[in-house]
């Protein structure tokens, strides 16, 4: 292709400008430098040799390393397109900072006031009560169901240990046991127990919150209440 | 620990369906949401779910994965999609149409999805 796209510009009807010969002229591919082409790649084996079992035992014989398909499409399969998706990280709301109170929406602890400490790789929010105060645990919560307020809490002494991450908080699954007669019927549920590592984790992180929580008046009372609308309060005119 | 529950939604009511004189589309209702009067104040609402709260006279029985108990309330969820008019009425599309019964009842915006 020359500089400007085809050197062969295309008449109406589909005819060429420019003939074979023509085109020979005008690439002057001749004129370019050659480079060398690669030496030839040995050319792989086609077969492998196994040894036998059975009868014949100790001999061995020849497969073909590529087997002839099982099963030759009726009609032509269009090879798919290669998914190209990148993951970006979450973005994180410009008024959510480490520090920031979050009124949490929905589920198990909506209304409560709880402090942000960080976005964890899978772009969700980690959050702590402090459990002391409000009885919300570390936690991830997703961004869109959180309210993040103009209240701050300094967390800059916070040290949250490394191994709190998205693996840290994956629902572990039951290991299946096999299916003895009448278990399979059975759904047992089985109540949340926190680990003795979650609960040494929540001490320690909710350890020095607390101490800067301590530090402003009545910011503990604050998170202690629970956010709720009464009557004649409008979200829309509201400041959080 | 305060209150046990807490009120986590706007109330709105039914008005009726997306209609011309003539003809009503039911896959958009309208809503009018307590205390939003002016077209610039249903920006807040945008994208919020929105819950169509009603009682049944059988109990849908309890699925354990769902996590959901034997209960005679039931849900219709939607969302807000926009705006309508300038009076602060504001468009809601259910993921099943509201049945008439529901024009005049109360309806839940809750603040979720959050922006802010």
């Amino acid at each position: 292709m020359g500089e400007r796209g085809s050197r062969n510009p295309l008449l109406p009807g589909g005819v060429s400008r420019y003939s074979r010969s023509k085109m020979f002229a005008r690439r002057a591919s001749y004129k370019k430098r050659k480079t060398v082409a690669p030496a030839a790649k040995k050319p792989e084996s086609r077969f492998v040799s196994k040894p036998m079992r059975g009868s014949k035992n100790g001999t061995t014989r020849n497969i073909p390393v590529r087997s002839t398909p099982k099963m030759y499409p009726t009609e032509d399969v269009r090879p798919k397109l290669k998914n190209r998706k990148i993951n970006k990280p979450t973005r994180l709301r410009k008024s959510i900072q480490p520090g920031t109170v979050l009124i949490l929406l929905a589920n198990a602890h909506r209304g409560k006031r709880v402090v942000f400490l960080k976005q964890l790789k899978s772009g969700l929010l980690l959050v702590t009560g402090p459990y002391r105060v409000n009885g919300c645990p570390l936690r991830r919560v997703d961004q869109t169901y959180v309210i993040a307020t103009q209240t701050r809490v300094d967390i800059s002494k916070v040290n949250i240990p490394e191994r709190v991450d998205d693996s840290y908080f994956r629902r572990q699954t039951k290991a299946r046991k096999s299916k003895a007669e009448g278990e399979m019927f059975e759904e047992t549920q089985t109540t949340y127990k926190a680990s003795d590592e979650r609960k040494a984790d929540q001490k320690a992180v909710d350890a020095a919150i607390l101490e800067s929580v301590k530090k402003t008046p009545e910011l503990l009372y604050y998170l202690r209440a629970k956010f709720t609308l009464h009557k004649g309060q409008y979200p829309h005119d509201m400041v959080f | 620990m305060s209150s046990h529950a807490v009120k986590l939604y706007s109330k709105g009511v039914v008005l009726g369906y997306k209609r011309g004189l003539r003809n009503q589309h039911e896959n958009t209702s309208l809503i009018r949401v307590q205390g939003v009067n002016e077209k610039k104040d249903t920006d807040f609402y945008m994208g919020k779910r929105v819950a169509y709260v009603y009682r049944a006279s059988h109990k849908k029985p309890a699925v354990m994965k769902r996590a959901r108990k034997a209960n005679k309330v039931r849900v219709i969820w939607g969302k807000v999609t926009r705006s309508h008019g300038n009076s602060g009425v504001v468009r809601v599309q259910f993921r099943k149409n509201l049945p008439g019964q529901a024009i005049g009842a109360s309806v839940r915006v809750m603040l979720y999805p959050s922006r802010v």
